[in-house]
């Protein structure tokens, strides 16, 4: 099978003819493939955009569709600076030999800052054009015209050439501007790019490139790439946190036929075998004798909520300093306070983790699903103690990952054991091993005071303790952990938005207390970036409280809001265009249906998340005598600046809403204290298809706001609305995710007690 | 290890494989089929359904020595990009996913439900297709696609 078009076959394709020799280097890897030295260089054109014989533009980009659409969003990017048919651009993702690391992909960061960049590439490369047409042309470059890739004079149609023409299938050899790194990077600031009133392709709703094939089976994920004499390994995880094995009884497979190695490296341990049925029984039956774990975790819920107040943070993440909250709500005459609990939860690949791996002496080749290529490579490379330049990452798409697969444990997995055999090898996570070792998006606990005085709020004080992510950037995977690398560092934050900074009270402290967790060693709810890390927790209590606060004065929860968001414009937009969607009327709350056996109530809730606004309505239904809650309709207003592909906003929208709600009711990962026992989806469920609700989403078109990522942003606002939906409908509080039908039935005693 | 014929979307195949191997490793593995993907092997998510007699089935839950005679479709043996099924073509125009992984199942179990149901409400397709999660979460397009295929109003 053909798992990557290699330069030759390009060059047969006529697709990308590229002569830059700096775009394929370390080719030896791939037997017959010219040898190249170098990393392409991101101050050359030819490092970002390739213009083919047929006129066929090129796009080299690290950044890696994760089923986000951003494919099809560069491509209309480019598309767009440089006149030609969308249909001409392709898009050449995530290859570390081909491609300038534009930092991981991950935050639904990459519109805004990607963008730009492939942006003024392409607009740097029309600019290269047009002086190449004029001279060809014999006219002034202001007297040229581009459509379709054709450029013309003024005047006289006759006088026209093509870009294939004029540099198809041969370098440009132009130097451009490139200053900063990563996500930071910014690109030909010199040349001026197109006036977005002028957009055409870009704020199109545009079909997704990367769906069709995806709906027949021709498209090749990471779990589908094979490679001649590739094996196929699976690992053997250990059943408790941090443990090693003491013994290995080999004859335990020994009837299997096919395997090809037992791979034992410190406390890593895996199987290698000729067929994947056989790696899989050899995993299942090997026998291994794990020696006693070398801690503990918190038995439980209460335990981890001691754990997260006891212990001293290593870092305060401050968000607002303003007055003095403590002394207002010493003064005040109406305070309110709450504590808020937020689960471990999964990010829940339906396809776990695998990667390709082919390690050959001090090379290494990986194809990996990961949202960080170049992240892969580092981690490979510290691995396997050889050089960055040794390893090349190739990126195939992956199950959906939502911050997962920042963090690419399975490559390290699969280099290990290429290694150990000397093969390609083949990995995949078992289900077992992805719920139970995937890093976990962190357990939070929130404390929430706050005073009114004279109907107005004086004083709010919000303070978030949470894990931090013990799996990031710089820190060592879970292979690396096992072979006995070990991370220094505490962690890092999960994040301080969503404490209700976005609300002008007179005396306001927000801040986020990240509290050390456990050993950063092999543990199985060692934690990572969860979409929109940290500020679903953190909204669904600062939104709640906020509701509660607005019942108690008697005053429109909207209405409340708007008060203090006057200086915000977009934000009092954002809530003020949910209402109307939603044709939100008040009523003193909870709703005059209460007592009914199905009780009726509807929720509001807003945040501001990297700078794009998302309100959300929740209509919600609650069986009294049982505490179920249906989640009938959820109306979301989203402003996210400019929209390069409308209904790609919205299909991201539409699933993260339903994601929130999914975590808001189902999700929360069983532990004790030596693991974790979430190990399946009856263990660690999701919602289904019967309970997802209604979507009615408005999305407000801002085309004067620099396009920011959407999606994330939409999902943190839903717990808080549906909480607040079941307090209107009950009268009960929920201040525990998730909204299980006993804690709701528990909500709904405590209510009827009060 | 024993010899078994499958037959796959219209063509007979010969493999020589563990009689107790899940059918979904030979489909992926000796016959290079892509559509049927492995999600959790456990019977719990849909990822690996195949048409098994016009029923979806779990192919990771099936083992091969079970299959006996039955004819197996996969998402393959639907269409092409090209010349897509009329399922695939909705899901396609309703832009029914995202990451894609476990569309193989909705196809697959859309593809059942109409040949027993060809105007299903919207009740009836959410019940037919409970088994099969989505974590990007893209069911309200999924739902669109299946009762644009059916040729009902979306
Ligand atoms: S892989 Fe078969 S049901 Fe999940
Ligand atoms: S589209 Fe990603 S899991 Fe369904």
């Amino acid at each position: 099978m053909k798992t990557e078009l290699s330069r030759r076959e390009l060059l047969k394709a006529g697709g990308a003819l590229i002569v830059s020799f700096n775009l394929f280097p370390s080719l030896d890897l791939f037997a017959g493939e010219a040898q190249a030295p170098g990393m392409p260089d991101p101050t050359q054109l030819d490092s970002w955009i390739a213009v083919a014989k047929d006129g066929t533009v090129t796009v080299f980009t690290s950044k890696v569709e994760l089923g986000t659409g951003i494919k099809t969003a560069l491509a209309q990017i480019a598309a767009e600076e440089l006149d030609v048919p969308l249909g001409r651009v392709r898009i050449d993702m995530g290859d570390t030999d081909k491609t300038i690391d534009q930092a991981t992909t991950s935050g639904s960061r990459t519109i805004e800052r990607a963008g730009p960049q492939i942006r003024q590439a392409a607009a740097a490369a029309r600019k290269e054009l047009l002086r190449l047409a004029s001279e060809r042309l014999g006219a002034p470059a202001d007297k040229l015209a581009v459509k379709d890739g054709v450029v013309s004079v003024a005047g006289s149609p006759s006088k026209r050439v093509t870009y294939a023409q004029l540099v198809g299938g041969k370098r440009f050899y132009k130097t451009i501007q490139a200053e900063g790194k990563l996500g930071e990077m910014k690109l030909a600031q010199d040349v001026k790019p197109k006036d977005p009133k002028e957009y055409e392709i870009v704020g199109k709703s545009i079909e997704r490139v990367d769906v069709p094939p995806k709906t027949t089976g021709e498209a090749v994920y990471v779990h589908d790439v094979r490679i001649p004499g590739m094996l196929h390994g699976r690992v053997v995880r250990p059943p408790v946190v941090n443990s090693a094995p003491s013994s290995i009884d080999e004859s335990s497979i020994k009837d299997i036929s096919g395997v090809v190695k037992v791979v034992r490296e410190g406390a890593f341990v895996g199987v290698v075998a000729k067929t994947e049925w056989a790696a899989i029984k050899a995993a299942r039956n090997l026998k291994v004798n794990w020696s006693k774990p070398a801690f503990q975790l918190p038995a439980d819920r209460e335990q981890l909520d001691k754990y997260l107040t006891t212990n001293k943070s290593f870092t305060t993440l401050k968000q607002v300093e303003k007055g003095d909250p403590a002394a207002a709500i010493d003064k005040a005459g109406k305070r309110y306070e709450a504590v808020f609990r937020w689960p471990f939860q999964m990010h829940g690949m339906i396809g776990p983790s695998c990667a390709v791996a082919d390690v050959r002496g001090n090379k290494a080749t990986v194809w990996s699903g990961c949202q960080g290529p170049f992240r892969t490579r580092a981690s490979i490379a510290s691995l396997l103690k050889i050089p960055e330049d040794n390893v090349r990452v190739v990126y195939h798409e992956a199950s959906g990952s939502y911050g997962r697969l920042s963090n690419d444990d399975g490559a390290e997995d699969a280099a290990l054991l290429s290694r150990a055999v000397g093969a390609p090898v083949r990995v995949q996570w078992m289900r077992h091993d992805e719920h139970g070792w995937e890093p976990k998006g962190p357990a939070q606990l929130q404390k929430v005071r706050a005073a009114a005085a004279d109907g107005k709020i004086v004083a709010w004080e919000f303070v978030d303790y949470s894990l931090p992510w013990t799996v990031a950037a710089t820190m060592t995977l879970l292979a690396s952990q096992q072979i006995g690398l070990t991370t220094k560092i505490p962690g890092q934050g999960n994040g301080n938005q969503g404490g209700g900074e976005i609300y002008a009270f007179d005396n306001t402290n927000v801040r986020a207390e990240e509290i050390p967790w456990m050993k950063p060693e092999a543990n199985p709810l060692r934690t990572s970036n969860l979409r929109a890390p940290g500020q679903l927790s953190r909204c669904f209590a600062s939104e709640t409280l906020l509701s509660e606060i607005a019942a108690d004065l008697g005053v429109d929860p909207i209405e409340l809001r708007l008060r203090y968001l006057a200086a915000d414009k977009r934000a009092s937009d954002a809530l003020k265009v949910a209402a109307g969607q939603a044709k939100w009327e008040w009523h003193r709350q909870p709703a005059a249906n209460s007592a009914a056996a199905v009780a009726k109530g509807r929720g509001v809730a807003m945040t501001r998340r990297a700078g794009g606004y998302a309100a959300a309505i929740a209509d919600v239904e609650v069986e009294r005598a049982t505490g179920k809650v249906a989640v009938k309709r959820i109306t979301l207003s989203h402003d996210c600046g400019l929209m390069v592909n409308p209904d790609g906003v919205k299909n991201q929208v539409e699933g993260n809403i339903v994601q929130g709600v999914s975590r808001a009711l189902y999700e929360e990962v069983a532990f004790d204290a030596t693991g974790v026992t979430s190990l399946d989806w009856v263990s660690y469920p999701i919602l289904r298809f019967p309970e997802v609700p209604e979507l009615e989403v408005a999305l407000i078109d801002r085309r004067e706001v620099a396009p920011l990522g959407a999606g994330e942003l939409s999902t943190v606002p839903i717990p808080a609305a549906i909480a607040n939906a079941i307090f209107d409908a009950t009268g009960a509080r929920l201040r525990d995710v998730p909204f299980t039908p006993q804690r709701v039935l528990a909500a709904l005693k405590a209510a009827k007690a009060a | 290890m024993a010899k078994f014929t499958l037959k796959v979307n219209g063509k007979s195949h010969v493999v020589d494989v563990d009689p107790e191997m899940p059918l979904l490793y030979a489909l992926r593995n000796d016959l290079r089929l892509n559509g049927p993907k492995f999600g959790c092997g456990l019977a719990q998510c849909g990822a690996c359904a195949v048409l098994v007699d016009g029923k979806a089935i779990r192919s990771c839950s099936l083992e091969v020595k079970d299959l006996g005679g039955r004819a197996v479709t996969t998402l393959e043996g639907l269409g092409t990009v090209k010349n897509p099924h009329p399922l695939q073509k909705a899901f396609m125009e309703e832009q029914a996913l995202q990451c894609g992984y476990c569309i193989n199942g909705f196809i697959i179990g859309a593809k059942a439900l109409l040949d027993s149901n060809p105007k299903p409400t919207d009740a009836e397709i959410k019940e037919a297709l409970e088994g099969n999660l989505c974590r990007c979460a893209t069911h309200t397009r999924i739902l669109r696609a299946v009762k644009r295929a059916s040729g009902q109003a979306v």
